[in-house]
């Protein structure tokens, strides 16, 4: 084996520009595979624990008239929650309604929300009593497509529970930043005790959100949604994003692998006179196989090398320094910073260094097998078999 | 003697000049007007946009204030859907998707084909004297015809607007200008009515405009083209089978 090993890195330092060729291929597809992935990966850590404190908490108990996915739901989804239930639970109403920026319509979901709650990030705290109009809050993205800013007045309109239009001035008091669009995109948050008094919805809630001492319990026409299966959503898009970014690497991987079993196949054709003469010296066919096995091989051990020492201070730098992304990219809909630190994890890197060994050895098995069938004799005599 | 007989008629010769009319008398002549047993409409509606207009005509077979059948004629996108109102429910048949759906809740406070009117406006089905305490509370001139003002108030909690003030024509008892408030007294919509024609026995406006107050722009004009008074409308028109026909 030591012998083998010798023998193979030899002849690939001697063969010179077209080892390093083949290692630098490799060592491309190495490096971009766990780029994307580290991306990838930073991506999903970022929007989970964005989502967590901004949206999730700990979880929701949804009102079981309530359904997410049905804006009508929205109109009969709420109800009260007894006083022993509502222990490590922050109510949130929504309703839906209508501000009029610049003499235009914008239909919004306004929501209510505790101005004392702590579970979510939402600036509840900067909620401030005003005599004129309703004190509301609004994320950036809003702000930005109503044209709203710091101490405008905007006049809303919404119905009551009977269904009674009414109007009033809303004054934004806050403009607060977040990657989450779900907490901003087309919504007003303002103190739910106001919400209350303008539908008549004394005590009413559409959901609970749970902070992280809620013990989920069943309670009649509540439905408890935990934070795993919130976020289940998330964890589907990142799946999907990495199955179709794969597609893109493995055939960057592919082109490298081909590139490696095109010099082993020349290898073994240019290389026979050689062959013979190992198998003149003693070695058994298995062992010829084995050693032109180790030279392919050794291009994914070069490549893992050269990739760390590239790799480790580039992703380094931009673990620390993040990558910036457009502002169009954030409309998703999803929670998506407009700088992504990535997170390479010990299980990509061992798992992409072993998909590059495991997948030059197999090809550089393959063109090697034709040894086993070579002739001896005709081999030192360099015919063509 | 004489001088107290005076007195007493000149008093009630001036109460009667100055007492306005009872305003659910006006209501009730308003609703000679504009209510029939039955009518046929053919109309257009004008929908003014920020960047352009659109017209789409329709012709509607009512019964009373409960029922109606209305097919929509053009423009092509629009052409075949039909929608049908039974009391409190209100079918759609889209030509495009063969399919009748049942519009209920938020759905009815969407906008008609993109206009400044609510399916909901269209739902109500109750007359304004059951649903408001209505008072006169001036007269005025408006288009050059002498009008009453009738303040309304919600007497139930279940509907749209908490008030509504309108002008009434004195002579002719027809609506020319209608404003409708929030809760809070913000003036929400503006309805104007014109033309006013005598057809038949009865004085009706060929053409509304429904403004949304708080947003610019023009309106949604309802033009009517045609317009038959209590014709026999078979009752068939007013089933869920006639929206597949």
């Amino acid at each position: 084996m030591k012998l083998a090993l010798q023998l193979a890195y030899r002849n690939l330092v001697g063969a010179g520009l077209r080892t390093w060729l083949n290692v630098g291929v490799l060592t491309f597809a190495f490096l971009m595979i766990i780029f994307l992935n580290g991306i990838l990966d930073g991506w999903n850590h970022q929007a989970k624990t964005d989502t967590i404190a901004w949206e999730y908490g700990n979880g929701h108990l949804l009102n079981e008239k309530y359904d997410p996915y049905d804006p009508f739901s929205i109109q009969d989804g709420h109800g009260i929650l007894s006083e022993e239930n509502k222990e490590n639970l922050s109510p949130i109403l929504l309703q839906q309604g209508s501000i009029y920026p610049e003499g235009r319509m914008v239909s919004i979901l306004l929501k209510g929300i505790e101005v004392n709650q702590k579970t979510l990030k939402i600036p509840t705290t900067n909620f401030k009593e005003n005599a004129s109009a309703i004190p509301a809050i609004i994320g950036v993205n809003m702000a930005t497509s109503t044209n709203l800013k710091i101490g405008d007045q905007v006049l809303l309109r919404w119905r009551d529970k009977n269904g009674m239009f009414d109007a009033k001035n809303i004054i934004i008091v806050d403009v607060f930043k977040t990657n989450v669009p779900t907490v901003d995109h087309g919504q007003v948050w303002i103190p739910i005790t106001h919400l209350w008094e303008m539908t008549g919805l004394e005590n009413h809630a559409t959901y609970f959100v749970a902070n992280e001492k809620f013990k989920p319990k069943a309670i009649k026409q509540w439905n408890y949604v935990s934070q795993k299966e919130l976020l289940h959503d998330l964890d589907e898009i990142i799946s999907m994003k990495k199955s179709s970014s794969s597609i893109l690497y493995l055939l960057l991987l592919a082109i490298a692998l081909l590139a490696v079993f095109d010099t082993q196949v020349l290898s073994i054709f240019r290389r026979q006179k050689e062959i013979g003469t190992y198998v003149a010296l003693g070695m058994t066919r298995s062992q010829v196989v084995g050693l032109f096995t180790i030279e392919g091989t050794m291009y994914s051990l070069f490549a893992t090398v050269i990739g760390c020492i590239i790799g480790v201070p580039l992703f380094w730098y931009l673990s620390k320094t993040g990558m910036a992304f457009p502002t169009s990219s954030q409309d998703m809909g999803i929670a998506m910073a407009d700088r992504i630190y990535p997170v390479y994890g010990i299980s990509l890197i061992l798992g992409t260094v072993a998909l590059v060994v495991i997948s030059a050895t197999i090809v550089s098995f393959l063109p090697a097998r034709k040894i086993a069938k070579l002739n001896p004799v005709e081999a030192l005599k360099g015919k063509i078999q | 003697m004489k001088y107290i007989l005076l007195l007493f008629t000149s008093l009630v010769l001036s109460w009667a000049f100055v007492t306005p009319p009872n305003a659910e008398e006006i209501l009730k002549k308003v609703d000679l007007n504009m209510v029939t047993k039955t009518k046929i409409i053919t109309s257009q509606m004008v929908v003014s946009g920020r960047r352009s207009t659109r017209t789409i005509v329709s012709k509607s077979y009512a019964e009373g204030n409960g029922k109606s059948f209305t097919e929509y004629l053009a423009p092509d996108r629009e052409k075949g859907t039909k929608m049908l109102k039974l009391e409190d429910r209100l079918w759609i048949y889209s030509p495009s998707s063969d399919r009748i759906v049942q519009l209920s809740g938020h759905m009815l406070r969407q906008s008609v084909m993109g206009s400044d009117l609510s399916y909901e406006d269209m739902m109500e089905d109750r007359t304004l004297a059951e649903i408001y305490d209505a008072k006169v509370v001036g007269e005025e001139m408006l288009k050059d015809r002498k009008v009453w003002v009738l303040e309304l108030n919600a007497i139930v909690n279940d509907v749209s607007y908490a008030k509504r003030k309108m002008w009434v024509d004195q002579t002719r008892f027809v609506p020319l200008k209608e404003e409708l408030y929030a809760k809070s007294g913000q003036l929400l919509k503006q309805v104007t009515l014109s033309e006013v024609t005598q057809i038949g026995n009865r004085w009706y406006p060929k053409k509304m405009n429904f403004k949304d107050m708080l947003m610019s722009g023009n309106g949604t004009d309802f033009i009517v083209d045609e317009i038959q008074f209590d014709p026999k409308i078979p009752a068939h028109f007013f089933t869920k089978a006639a929206l597949k026909k």
